[in-house]
């Protein structure tokens, strides 16, 4: 056992999930993988919402795979960096957004 | 961004020899990631073997106005290997008496060969009708002497295939060395409006994009669709087709690959990647490559490799149908690079 948490190679591992359960494990690579497909919207439009959202679920995993994935489909890193800014907007607005309950508890505490 | 080749500075993957240790060792040495061999071994596709002679990729010289940091030829202004009239006249006695019907000309630059025109004019006049040419564009912005390259060209309905990759000019110049954006948007301008690539015209012009880094090409088509997008609506050049080329290790690329601790990931990349249905259009099957010292290759990576053909005419001199056709193709890791996803050649994906 390594003493990291997160080692960069078990990336290329992560398909060995399915060993423990194979049945789980394909079901998940087949939605998984039909999910990235062309469809009503652009494989391309799909990596950077993959960009976006691994940044707010802070996987480093997925953040390596979908900078490499947008690299591939030649997505710019302007583009790249304005989802990673979605993606936090929406994180940050989700939090403030709960301003508007804590402004409501205080004023129902209140005289 | 590098300006002198590997050979000039002496770097020690200038060895061919360290080339291949390389491609022997870390996962492959540990048994980590299968040899080449092994791999197309459990499809049943080896040996590989040559079949009939379609194009003939004739490698002008190492010469060229650029330095691009993934170039798996070396090349530069540096490299003065250059082919002779002799050995292209074996080339032309090739083409005459075998029935390939296509002549590849790369380099380095192949226009920078002083006898490039009197090549294309002398196969012209013995018959020969399909031309490839591989430019890298800017030299035709490179010198006055270059400029009318692009009527040239017409003249003899050769087929331009030209690199580009990107369409933005950041990562253009990365890889390619500044001011090549421009200069490349200048030249195919100047192709568009003798008109190649242009709807209706027979005069074809194609673009290579090769990944400017550790990462596989994506999807021929849908990079197709954004490079015409974007270079009609920023430039308004046309072109026909757009070919993903994936970079091979070697040479400047693997330099790159290891000095920036990518090259085991990169490898990985490419297993993961292989594709069997790839291995029957690796264009080894149906081309043959010569140097510019006529020396014959599987293809013009395993030149760069030093890996001359393994057979008994290995001399364009020499050459022989019945001594090289079927041959086993030298292979090992680097081929690796041709078999991942939809495949890679000089042409684009191949399955
Ligand atoms: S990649 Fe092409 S243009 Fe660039 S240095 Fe090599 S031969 Fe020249
Ligand atoms: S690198 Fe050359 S020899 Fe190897 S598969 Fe590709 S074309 Fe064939």
């Amino acid at each position: 056992m390594d003493n990291n948490y997160y080692d960069p190679a078990d990336l290329r591992k992560f398909g060995k999930i399915s060993e423990w359960a194979p049945e789980l494990g394909e079901k998940f690579f087949d939605y998984y993988n039909s999910v990235f497909k062309e469809g009503a919207l652009s494989a391309r439009e799909k990596s950077l919402i993959a960009l976006a959202v691994a940044h707010v679920v802070k996987c480093p995993y997925c953040i390596d795979a979908y900078t490499k994935d947008g690299l591939q489909k030649g997505i710019t890193k302007e583009e790249m960096m304005e989802a990673v800014h979605a993606g936090a907007a929406i994180e940050s607005g989700a939090t403030l957004v709960h301003g508007v309950q804590m402004m409501n508890k205080y004023n129902k505490l209140s005289m | 961004m590098a300006t002198k080749s590997l050979k000039a500075i002496g770097h020690q993957l200038a060895q061919t020899q360290k080339q291949l240790d390389l491609l022997q060792s870390g996962p492959f040495k540990e048994g980590e990631l299968p040899l080449f061999k092994d791999k197309i071994a459990q499809t049943g596709q080896f040996p590989l073997r040559a079949k009939t002679l379609e194009i003939l990729q004739i490698n002008m010289g190492y010469m060229c106005n650029q330095v691009c940091a993934h170039c798996h030829v070396d090349a530069g202004p540096d490299r003065k290997e250059i082919m002779n009239r002799e050995t292209m006249q074996q080339c032309l006695g090739v083409i005459a008496q075998t029935g390939a019907h296509t002549l590849d000309l790369t380099g380095g630059a192949p226009e920078m060969n002083p006898d490039f025109r009197w090549f294309i004019e002398a196969a012209s006049a013995a018959g020969v009708k399909d031309f490839i040419v591989r430019s890298n564009l800017t030299i035709i912005r490179a010198n006055k002497k270059y400029h009318d390259l692009p009527e040239f060209f017409a003249k003899h309905g050769v087929h331009v295939v030209s690199s580009m990759p990107h369409y933005t000019q950041g990562k253009t110049d990365k890889q390619r060395g500044d001011g090549v954006f421009n200069a490349s948007i200048e030249a195919l301008k100047m192709l568009n409006k003798v008109g190649y690539g242009m709807p209706g015209s027979d005069l074809k012009l194609d673009l290579v994009y090769n990944p400017s880094g550790a990462y596989l090409p994506g999807d021929q088509a849908a990079l197709e669709k954004d490079f015409k997008k974007a270079l009609d609506a920023d430039f308004g050049i046309q072109f026909n087709a757009l070919f993903a080329i994936t970079n091979l290790p070697i040479s400047r690329f693997l330099d790159y690959l290891v000095a920036s601790g990518n090259f085991e990931d990169y490898m990985y990349a490419l297993v993961d990647a292989y594709n069997p249905a790839a291995v029957a259009g690796v264009m080894c099957t149906n081309t043959l490559s010569v140097s510019w010292d006529g020396y014959l290759y599987d293809c013009d990576f395993n030149q760069m490799l030093g890996l001359k053909v393994a057979s008994k005419a290995r001399h364009i001199k020499d050459y022989d149908t019945s001594l090289l056709e079927g041959r086993e193709v030298v292979i090992s890791q680097h081929c690796y690079g041709c078999t991942a996803g939809a495949g890679s050649s000089c042409q684009g994906t191949v399955a």
